[in-house]
C-alpha cells in the first residue's frame, strides 16, 4: 500500500489534543506520524498531499444516513451513498434500517456490509431495527445483528411509540451496551401533522407537529432510561425543549446522547411558505429560536454530535402535493459546509469544537475505535478547505436523488481530500 | 374603478365586456388606470388592497351583465376554461361554469373526487394532460393545501383556485368583501366576526386576510380546539365567547360546520356547540340591529344558523351567491388579460 504524506496542514486532532501545523505521515492504512516529517523518511512512491492553509483531521462520521438498499435503489444505493458520502468528506457512515425489507436480521446487516465493501468508499456501518420489521410491537434478534456487524439499533423514520416495548429494548440492548437511536415524535399527537405547529402552519392551512410531540416521547424514554440504564441516543433533535431535558438528563448522569442535523440549524417552518416538498422533513423545521437553542446545544456539548440525516426521494414522490410527499432531504455532499455555517461562522465553535462533534461525538455514540490521529489508528482522515468560496450545485452530485434545499446557496467550507483505511477515495 | 378604467387597462377593447354605469362604490376611482398582472388567483395573502379593490370593482361592472336579456358578453370568446374539482362542491363549480359561460368560454369540466394519486396518476400529470388539450384557465379546487400553487409552477395557463384543502378558497372570501361593501357602503372599518371552525377553514382564512387588507377589523370566534391561537398572527383577535363579541359587530360570517369534526373530538356535540355558537333570534338581540349575517354555504340549519336568522332581513346570505358569479366573472377575465400581457 502507498504512503501518503499530507503536507503542512493545520492538524486538528480532537482524541489527543492536538490542533497545530504538521504533516500527516500514513503508512500501511494506518497513522504513521504526525509532525514534522524529514525528507529522509519519504519512502519511494509516496503520494504527496499539500495541506498548506488547509485542515487536516480525523475521518468525518456521520451516523444518520438512509440508503436506501435494499427496497429504494431508484432512489439511493449503498454505493451512491457511500460515494456521496467521501465526497462530503465522510469516512464513516451508519446506514438506517428503514429500508424494504428491513434490516431487522444478521442478514440484512451481513447484506449491507457486503455491499458497502464492494463499493470499496466509506466504510458503511449497518444500524438494525429494534423491533421487527419495525413495527414496534416485537424486539428484533439485537444480539445476532450486533454479532454480524450492526453498531445501534433504531426504528427511525418512526419513534418507538410503545412504553413497554422501549423500556425493554433499553434493557436487552443495555446488556450489550449498544445503543438505542430514537426518532422522538409521539405518533399519536403528532400523527396527522407534516410540519411545525405554529403560525406558518395555520397559515398555510397544513396539520402542524407541535413540539411537544417530540418532547413528551424523550421525556417518557428518559424516565425509563433512568430505571433501566443503558445507552440511548437522541436523533435529529428539532426543540428548545427537547434541548433542555437532554442537558437536564445528563446532568444526572443518565447516559444519553443526541445529536442535531444541518437543517434544524439553518432552516424555520417559514420555509414551508413555497409549499416545497424539499422544505419536509421529520422532525420538522422549527421556529427560530428552536434553531438557535439546537445550536446552542452543540455548543454547549449538550449534543455530542452533527448527523445529515441524508434521506433520498425520487423526484416523482417529492413533486406530490406537501402533505402527501414522503419527508426528508439530502445532504451528505455539502453537510460540512452547513454546519460551519451553523456553528463557526455564527463564533458559536472553534474549528477543533466542530471537529470533535463531527468525530470524537460520534463514533463514542457508536463505541468505534475510530476518529484519531494517534500513532498506529486506523488512517481515516479529511483534508478540509475552510475557504473554498462556492456554490452548491446538486445536478452534479453522486446521490441519486435531487431532494435538496440547499441547492445554489453560496458556501466557503468543503472537504477536498477524504483518506478511508490509508486509501485516497476522494480528492478535490 | 369604473367602467372605462376597466376598458383602458384592457389589450384588446373589443373583447371586453360593456357594462351599463357601475354602481357607485365606496372606494374613490384611482387617477391612473389599473393595469392588471396577475395570471393566477392563488390566494389573497399575494394580493395588494389596490388589487383586491379593483376585482371588487371589476366584478361590479359585470354585476349588470346578469340583468340583461342575453346574459353573455365576448370578453373570453374562443378561450377554453378547464374546472377541475378534485373535492365536492356544488354552488362555486356552477357558480364558475356559469361565469366562464357568461363570459363566451368554453368550459369543461372534470369532477373527480376520488385521488388521482390512488388511481395511480398524480394531480400535476392529470392536470398536465388536461392543459395539453388547449386549456388557457385551469380552475381547480383540491383537497391538498397548496394544490393551486403546485400547479400554477408546472401550468402555463392560468390557475384561480377554488379553495385548495384548509388554506385558501380566494373566491369565496372576495364574494364576501364584495357583499359587505354593497350592503355597508365600506369594509373599512368595520367590524367582522367569523365564527366556526377557522382551524379547518379555507374561507376564514381567505375573509381573515382580504378584510385586514381592505383595513377591517376581524374577530374569529369559537372553541379553542377549532381556533388555534396562532392564527392571531394574520392579524386577527381571538374570541371564545359569541355572547361578548355579537354587540360589538357589524358583520357575523357563519361558517359551515363539517359534522366529522366532532368524532374527532374537536368539540362534544351538535347541541352543545349549537348552545355555545349557534346564531338564533333570542341571541340576535344581543347583536346591533342592523348586523349583517353571512354563511358560505351550504348551511346546517339549526346548527350554526336557524331559519328565521337565515331567511330574516339581517341575511346577505343569497346575496353572496349572486355576487359569486360577478366576483368569478371578474377573476376569469383579469387572470386571461394577464396571460395575454
Amino acid at each position: 500500500m502507498t504512503d501518503i504524506l499530507i503536507k503542512g496542514g493545520r492538524v486538528i486532532d480532537p482524541a489527543g489534543g492536538l490542533d497545530r501545523r504538521a504533516d500527516v505521515l500514513i503508512s500501511d492504512g494506518k497513522i504513521a506520524k504526525v509532525g514534522r516529517v524529514p525528507a529522509s523518511q519519504i519512502t519511494r512512491g509516496c503520494k504527496l498531499i499539500d495541506a498548506v492553509g488547509k485542515i487536516v483531521c480525523p475521518g468525518l462520521i456521520d451516523i444518520h444516513v438512509h440508503c436506501r438498499e435494499p427496497g429504494h435503489e431508484e432512489e439511493e444505493t449503498i454505493a451512491t451513498a457511500a460515494g456521496s458520502a467521501v465526497a462530503g468528506g465522510f469516512t464513516t457512515i451508519v446506514a438506517m434500517p428503514n429500508t424494504h425489507p428491513v434490516i431487522d436480521n444478521e442478514a440484512m446487516v451481513q447484506y449491507v456490509i457486503h455491499q458497502a465493501e464492494n463499493a470499496g468508499l466509506a466504510r458503511v456501518l449497518p444500524a438494525g431495527a429494534i423491533t421487527k420489521d419495525r413495527q414496534g410491537k416485537e424486539l428484533a434478534e439485537l444480539g445476532s445483528m450486533l454479532a454480524a456487524g450492526a453498531v445501534a439499533f433504531t426504528d427511525d423514520g418512526d419513534g418507538l411509540a410503545s412504553s413497554s416495548v422501549m423500556q425493554r429494548a433499553l434493557q436487552y440492548a443495555g446488556m450489550f451496551d449498544a445503543p438505542i437511536l430514537q426518532h422522538c415524535q409521539d405518533p399519536d399527537l403528532g400523527g396527522s401533522g407534516v410540519m411545525n405547529s405554529g403560525a406558518m402552519a395555520v397559515r398555510l392551512g397544513l396539520p402542524g407537529i407541535p413540539a411537544a410531540a417530540e418532547e413528551i416521547m424523550l421525556q417518557r424514554d428518559l424516565a425509563l432510561l433512568a430505571r433501566t440504564g443503558g445507552r440511548y441516543h437522541v436523533q435529529h433533535v428539532s426543540t428548545a425543549g427537547a434541548v433542555d431535558m437532554i442537558r437536564s438528563a445528563k446532568k444526572l448522569g443518565l447516559h444519553v446522547t443526541a445529536e442535531a442535523t444541518p437543517h434544524h440549524m439553518l432552516l424555520t417552518d417559514a420555509a414551508c411558505q413555497s409549499y416545497d416538498p424539499n422544505y419536509k422533513v421529520a422532525p420538522p423545521l422549527r421556529s427560530a429560536g428552536d434553531v438557535e437553542a439546537v445550536r446552542q446545544g452543540v455548543a454547549d456539548g449538550t449534543i455530542d454530535c452533527l448527523a445529515t440525516d441524508h434521506a433520498p426521494h425520487s423526484k416523482e414522490e417529492k413533486e406530490l402535493e406537501f402533505a402527501l410527499a414522503p419527508s426528508g432531504l439530502i445532504a451528505l455532499q455539502c453537510a460540512l459546509g452547513l454546519f460551519a455555517k451553523a456553528l463557526i461562522d455564527t463564533g458559536l465553535i472553534d474549528w477543533p469544537t466542530l471537529i470533535a462533534r463531527m468525530t470524537t461525538g460520534p463514533a463514542a455514540v457508536i463505541r468505534q475505535p475510530l476518529a484519531s490521529l494517534a500513532a498506529g489508528a486506523v488512517a481515516d482522515v479529511t483534508i478540509i478547505d475552510p475557504q473554498a468560496d462556492y456554490t452548491v450545485d446538486v445536478t452534479g452530485w453522486l446521490s441519486k436523488s435531487r431532494n435538496c434545499p440547499y441547492h445554489n446557496w453560496p458556501l466557503h467550507v468543503r472537504a477536498v481530500g477524504t483518506i478511508v483505511a490509508g486509501q485516497v477515495k476522494f480528492l478535490l | 374603478m369604473s367602467k372605462t378604467a376597466t376598458k383602458r387597462s384592457s389589450r384588446k377593447p373589443a373583447a371586453t365586456a360593456t357594462p351599463a354605469t357601475p354602481v357607485t362604490t365606496a372606494t374613490p376611482a384611482e387617477a391612473e388606470p389599473f393595469v392588471w398582472t396577475k395570471k393566477h388567483l392563488l390566494g389573497l395573502d399575494e394580493l395588494t388592497a389596490d388589487e383586491i379593490v379593483h376585482i371588487l370593482d371589476t366584478a361590479e361592472s359585470f354585476r349588470e351583465v346578469s340583468t340583461r336579456s342575453i346574459k353573455k358578453v365576448p370578453a373570453l370568446r374562443g378561450k377554453v376554461v378547464a374546472n377541475l374539482f378534485f373535492e365536492d362542491s356544488t354552488r362555486t363549480r356552477m357558480s364558475f361554469n356559469l361565469a366562464a359561460s357568461r363570459l363566451s368560454a368554453d368550459v369543461i369540466e372534470l369532477v373527480s373526487t376520488g385521488s388521482s394519486v390512488a388511481k395511480g396518476e398524480t394531480l400535476r400529470d392529470t392536470v398536465r394532460n388536461i392543459e395539453a388539450m388547449g386549456v388557457d384557465i385551469v380552475v381547480v379546487r383540491h383537497k391538498q393545501s397548496g394544490a393551486a400553487y403546485m400547479l400554477a409552477q408546472c401550468l402555463s395557463a392560468s390557475v384561480v383556485n377554488a379553495g385548495d384543502g384548509q388554506h385558501e378558497h380566494p373566491t369565496q372570501a372576495l364574494l364576501d368583501i364584495f357583499t359587505i361593501r354593497q350592503r355597508l357602503g365600506s369594509v373599512a372599518g368595520k367590524k367582522v366576526g367569523i365564527v366556526g371552525d377557522i382551524a379547518h377553514s379555507r374561507v376564514a382564512r381567505s375573509n381573515i386576510l382580504g378584510l385586514r387588507k381592505l383595513g377591517a377589523e376581524v374577530f374569529v370566534v369559537g372553541p379553542p380546539t377549532l381556533v388555534p391561537s396562532a392564527i392571531t398572527a394574520m392579524g386577527c383577535e381571538v374570541c371564545h365567547s359569541l355572547d361578548e363579541v355579537l354587540p360589538r359587530l357589524d358583520v357575523i360570517n357563519m361558517l359551515r360546520i363539517q359534522f366529522e369534526r366532532f368524532s374527532s373530538n374537536l368539540f362534544p356535540s351538535v347541541r352543545e356547540y349549537a348552545q355555545l355558537y349557534g346564531l338564533n333570534a333570542e341571541r340576535m338581540r344581543l347583536a346591533k340591529p342592523d348586523i349583517l349575517v353571512m354563511h358560505p354555504g351550504p348551511i346546517n340549519r339549526g346548527m350554526e344558523l336557524t331559519s328565521d336568522v337565515a331567511d330574516g332581513p339581517n341575511s346577505a346570505i343569497l346575496n353572496q351567491v349572486t355576487n359569486g358569479l360577478a366576483i368569478r366573472m371578474a377573476v376569469l377575465f383579469l387572470v386571461n388579460q394577464a396571460n395575454q400581457v
